[in-house]
């Protein structure tokens, strides 16, 4: 383990992410790869359903819906092709892994926000 | 296991190995032995887990007892008897490598995990008891046996396996890792062999 971990301190720059935890609501800007070379940055902007695993294969789930349809997408927290992440609420919820926002939908799919936050 | 990204941003599923220091315990000769061979010892072994055979052999070779030690026939090494051979003088980045290890045991296992057979494949219509029944095994008066070779359960993995063509993708040599692209057999913290 410890030589897993030597090998991704030499491998992986450090970003300077915001922390945040399922419910926030982020900002998440990424490259469009094609060929090997990126050719724009797009932002997904939705709700952290869950973080998943630990060290260099650590993800993050966010889920926003588009025309009524549910778009979830998985970043590695170590992808190269994130550029910058925005966390924009915190919310308030009482688990880890928000699963029960998938079978819910309109007013209901709301997440409660943090009083006392503010976005920087 | 792990993972890195590589050049285009992609995930590629990866291994890391402590490969070495070794050092050279022997050298076999056509002239002495018939053939010609390396044989080299990885890792410290405590001196009173040594056998006196085992400790008069590294002796020879000048160097301290081993845990592992294995041959390497027809090896090509600019490299003399207690020797000490690292990561890099052996493998460069891109090498396509074999690794030998002892896979992970399973147990006895039936024949659909063993052999990937398909089950029976329906719940109902009788099938009660026996939805991963391997079906017959042979015809009956004649040839009036099982065949051998027959695919039957029996104990699963813990055995000599070799997963071939494995891509180099990086070397430390500070610490004598190697990144291998892909899964290699056996479990965490288990002896491999790599062969180039």
């Amino acid at each position: 383990m410890d030589l897993i971990n030597f090998v991704h301190e030499q491998l992986t720059e450090k970003k300077d992410f915001p922390t945040f935890r399922p419910g926030d609501r982020l900002d998440v800007t990424y490259k469009i790869m094609e060929g090997g070379k990126a050719i724009r940055s797009q932002t997904f902007r939705g709700d952290v359903l869950q973080i998943n695993g630990t060290g260099a294969t650590k993800t993050f789930t966010v889920r926003k819906v588009s025309n009524g349809v549910g778009v979830e997408r998985v970043f590695p927290f170590n992808s190269p092709i994130l550029e910058e992440i925005k966390l924009l609420k915190q919310g308030k919820v009482r688990r880890a892994k928000l699963y029960y926002l998938r079978d819910l939908v309109g007013k209901k799919a709301r997440i409660k926000e943090k009083a006392h936050f503010k976005a920087k | 296991m792990t993972s890195i990204y590589d050049d285009a941003g992609r995930n590629v599923a990866c291994t890391v190995i402590e490969a070495g220091p070794c050092a050279i315990t022997q050298v076999k000769r056509p002239e002495t032995d018939g053939y010609y061979a390396i044989q080299l010892g990885f890792l410290d072994a405590k001196e009173k887990n040594t056998t006196k055979a085992l400790k008069g052999h590294f002796a020879k070779a000048g160097a301290t007892p081993k845990r592992k030690i294995v041959e390497f026939r027809d090896a090509e090494l600019d490299k003399g008897l207690g020797d000490i051979v690292t990561a890099a003088d052996v493998f460069e980045e891109g090498d396509l490598v074999d690794v030998v290890g002892t896979s992970k045991g399973k147990g006895f296992q039936g024949v659909v995990k063993r052999h990937g057979f398909g089950g029976v494949g329906d719940a109902t219509h009788g099938q009660h008891n026996r939805l991963r029944a391997p079906g017959s095994i042979g015809a009956a008066s004649y040839p009036a046996k099982v065949i051998k070779g027959m695919r039957m359960a029996g104990q699963t993995g813990n055995k000599r396996v070799k997963t071939q063509n494995l891509t180099i993708l990086k070397i430390f040599p500070e610490k004598n890792l190697i990144l291998v692209k892909g899964a290699v057999p056996g479990h965490k913290g288990a002896f491999v062999i790599i062969e180039k």
